[in-house]
């Protein structure tokens, strides 16, 4: 590897992943530590499928994946260790309240109880459920049970997050929270990747955005870049995503 | 053409929905299963038409006014048929009440709620009535054959009870809920249906072992005791059974009444019920809060945490709670069997052994399922820093802790009254739990605890091999305290099912 490149946090290569048709197709993807990557893509794309292989819940086809120089398909346990996954469908159980939801996360995770309770109460003060700490999750609302899990995903200090739409049904004050977390989680030096439909979010948070048909990486810049490599440097994400994506349909086709 | 909303519109679309739902459940949703279904059903009613000759085929001559033993015969069966409907009445209408599906959209829809509940009773009625007359049916038809068309009469009783059962049940329901608030009454009402559906096999079986030291309720019944307890041979006691067997007057008194307790069932309580439907939806937003200290950090390893994160669900479950307690209760009448042998020698003990072995299995074979298969983070679990190998053998040792934990108090009690039954018991248990365990892990298919009720349609297999692998170690087990060398031919069937078990388990990557 070139010394003089930066740190990689992820880096995949030649990726693939079928189903009944290439779903991840010689996939190359490379971040960088302390990046806010988005990842971004028609549905179908292959952008669930590529994160689902990294965090090691689908084994790929072919290809190699490494998190922090850690070979994550021979050493899943030690890439799982750095790494946290936060998908659209909140993983959480109904009948545990969240600080026990946290407690059992940071046993998985090995985590020292006394530093895993003190993280946990100060996210559930971040993310605004300090009243309901002792209440089962079995009632809360969408957003709430999203943020139980970005605080599952927080507790045991992941250099790398990993995010799935997470922003996928939550109101706008639940939303802003959890954007404000990720880009704290950022600023602190940590790495986070984040697929959503939501473009002005990846216009916004993103330092580098990705975008993804037909399991292979089309485009990948800064929205600058991006928008010169769409043939116009002043589009909106929106505009240069829709001009990215249906060139390559019609390559495809 | 019947009217949008209407008592008609709404029974037909329910009638719809339970069709697909029995198509789906005998043919565990695949297209093509419908000849080995119909194979299925043939061999089992030909299997049930034998048992049911062998069973009842010598009371086919019984006349229209037998002796009374033979009338408390048949009101027991009658009054265990009815417990039995009534727990599953409670049930349904519990789940009728907190089940939301698509409640919420035709409770929100400009339709009147009291037909859709007037509806939903009744088709909980339809339901009790086809179920109880399907399990008859082999009787009946052995009783008709043998001893002519009156026999019929059975079915009517049967419907007495669907009905009268259905209107107690809903009634009891509501009552509770009126009386405990939609917070507990899921709860309560599920215990309840359990204790219900099970307390009077248990308290027959409690007055065997007290009258006669044995666990028959059919030699209870027909015992002098039992007998000398019995009404008067012209009392309205008798009415059911003798509506049973054929004699016109009670059974046409029975079926107006049973029907007419419906119809104000009907009447009065689907207003109640709807308003109770709305309340439910509304507790379901509020959880109960838990004890502080239920949240505490402590230092624990992977697979401790996730052993604790077991047994903390499951005891959160009412209805899985309501499910364990039902076969911990079926233990009581073995557990006062066990206490009066103790000054009688150990004879008696040897019917214990089965009976604990088989509990065993079957409370492991459930536990293992919802420990192994029914994970409801399953992503999280997965993306956790252990290895797949650990997680399970976690999930394994929380359903074997669990099983010791509520076994060994029975074998410890066994140990005064017999170390060699006592040993018997503790291998068979470990033995049956620990291969339901396997099978389960086997078998294991991603789902919601929440799907529980479905576990044993989505993997038929896994039901008859879990069954057999239970039946076969209580059969070693009671061999063995009987002193035979016939338990190491059931031992090694046992084991023969398990290897068989290993062999048609889906192969994993």
């Amino acid at each position: 590897m070139d010394t003089l490149s930066p740190p990689l946090a992820l880096e995949i290569r030649g990726l693939v992943k079928r189903f009944d048709r290439p779903a991840v197709d010689d996939l190359d993807l490379a971040v960088r530590v302390g990046e806010f990557y988005a990842l971004l893509g028609p549905n179908g794309a292959g952008k669930t499928t590529t994160l689902r292989m990294v965090t090691g819940l689908l084994p790929p086809d072919g290809g190699a994946i490494s998190v922090f120089g850690i070979d994550a398909l021979a050493a899943p346990v030690a890439a799982k260790r750095i790494m946290a996954w936060i998908s659209d469908e909140p993983m959480i159980y109904d009948k545990l309240t969240p600080l026990e939801y946290l407690a059992f996360i940071a046993g998985l995770w090995q985590i020292d109880a006394g530093v895993a309770e003190r993280r946990a109460q100060t996210l559930l003060g971040w993310l605004g459920l300090e009243g309901a700490a002792h209440q089962r999750c079995e009632g809360f609302s969408k957003g709430m049970k999203q943020k139980v899990a970005l605080a599952g995903a927080l507790v045991h200090e992941p250099k790398l997050l990993i995010l799935d739409e997470p922003l996928t049904g939550l109101d706008a004050a639940s939303a802003r929270q959890v954007k404000t977390v990720l880009r704290e989680r950022v600023a602190a030096g940590g790495t986070v990747i984040m697929t959503t439909h939501i473009l002005e979010v990846a216009e916004r948070m993103a330092d580098r955005i990705g975008i993804i048909a037909h399991g292979r990486l089309i485009a990948e810049g800064s929205l600058a870049a991006l928008g010169a490599q769409a043939g116009n440097g002043d589009a909106s994400l929106e505009e240069v995503f829709l001009a990215l994506v249906s060139q390559q349909e019609e390559r495809a086709s | 053409m019947m009217a949008s909303g209407s008592v008609l519109w709404f029974a037909r679309h329910e009638i719809g929905l339970a069709w697909r739902e029995a198509l789906s459940l005998m043919t565990a949703r695949g297209r093509r299963r419908w000849p080995a279904v119909a194979l299925g059903l043939a061999t089992a009613a030909a299997a049930f038409h034998l048992a049911a000759f062998f069973a009842v085929g010598r009371y086919a001559d019984l006349g229209r006014d037998p002796d009374a033993a033979a009338l408390l015969a048949i009101t027991g069966g009658l009054l265990l048929a009815w417990s039995l409907m009534l727990s599953q009445a409670m049930e349904w209408a519990t789940r009728a009440l907190y089940a939301r599906g698509d409640l919420d959209l035709l409770l929100s829809s400009p339709t009147d709620p009291r037909r859709l509940f007037a509806v939903r009773i009744a088709a909980m009625t339809i339901g009790l009535v086809a179920m109880a007359a399907l399990i008859a049916l082999p009787f009946v038809d052995v009783l008709v054959a043998s001893g002519g068309w009156r026999w019929l009469g059975v079915y009517g009783a049967v419907a007495c009870v669907a009905m009268s059962a259905a209107a107690v049940g809903t009634a009891a329901t509501v009552a509770l809920f009126r009386a405990i608030g939609a917070k507990r009454t899921r709860l309560v009402a599920q215990i309840v249906a359990a204790i219900i559906g099970a307390v009077f096999v248990i308290l027959l079986q409690l007055a065997a072992i007290v009258e006669t030291g044995t666990l028959s309720r059919l030699a209870w019944l027909t015992s002098a005791p039992a007998l000398a307890l019995a009404p008067a041979r012209d009392s309205l006691f008798w009415w059911p059974a003798r509506a049973a067997l054929g004699d016109t007057v009670p059974l046409a008194a029975l079926l107006i009444a049973s029907a007419l307790m419906l119809a104000i069932v009907l009447r009065a309580l689907a207003g109640p019920l709807a308003a109770a439907a709305r309340e439910a939806a509304g507790a379901a937003m509020s959880p109960p809060a838990t004890r502080r200290h239920d949240g505490r950090f402590r230092r624990r390893s992977p697979g401790g945490a996730l052993r604790a994160k077991e047994w903390t669900l499951l005891r959160r479950d009412p209805w899985l709670l309501s499910q364990t307690l039902m076969q911990l209760l079926y233990l009581v009448p073995s557990a006062v069997l066990l206490w009066r042998s103790f000054g009688d020698g150990t004879g008696a003990l040897i019917l214990l052994v089965p009976v604990l072995i088989m509990a065993a299995g079957q409370l492991g074979g459930g536990l293992a399922w919802l420990a192994v298969s029914g994970e409801d983070a399953p992503d999280l679990v997965a993306t956790a820093p252990v290895a797949p190998r650990r997680v399970l053998i976690a999930k394994v040792e929380a359903v074997l802790g669990g099983i010791a934990l509520i076994f060994a108090p029975f074998v410890a009690a066994l140990a005064f009254a017999s170390a060699e039954a006592a040993v018997i018991v503790a291998a068979g248990v470990a033995l049956a739990a620990g291969t339901a365990t396997v099978i389960q892990l086997w078998f294991r298919q991603q789902a919601k605890r929440s799907h529980f009720r479905r576990r044993q349609t989505s993997s038929r297999i896994a039901t008859i091999v879990e069954a057999f692998s239970s039946t076969s170690w209580a059969a070693t087990g009671a061999l063995a305290a009987s002193g035979t060398w016939f338990a190491a031919i059931t031992g090694v069937m046992a084991l023969a099912v398990l290897g068989a078990a290993r062999l048609i388990a889906p192969a994993r990557g």
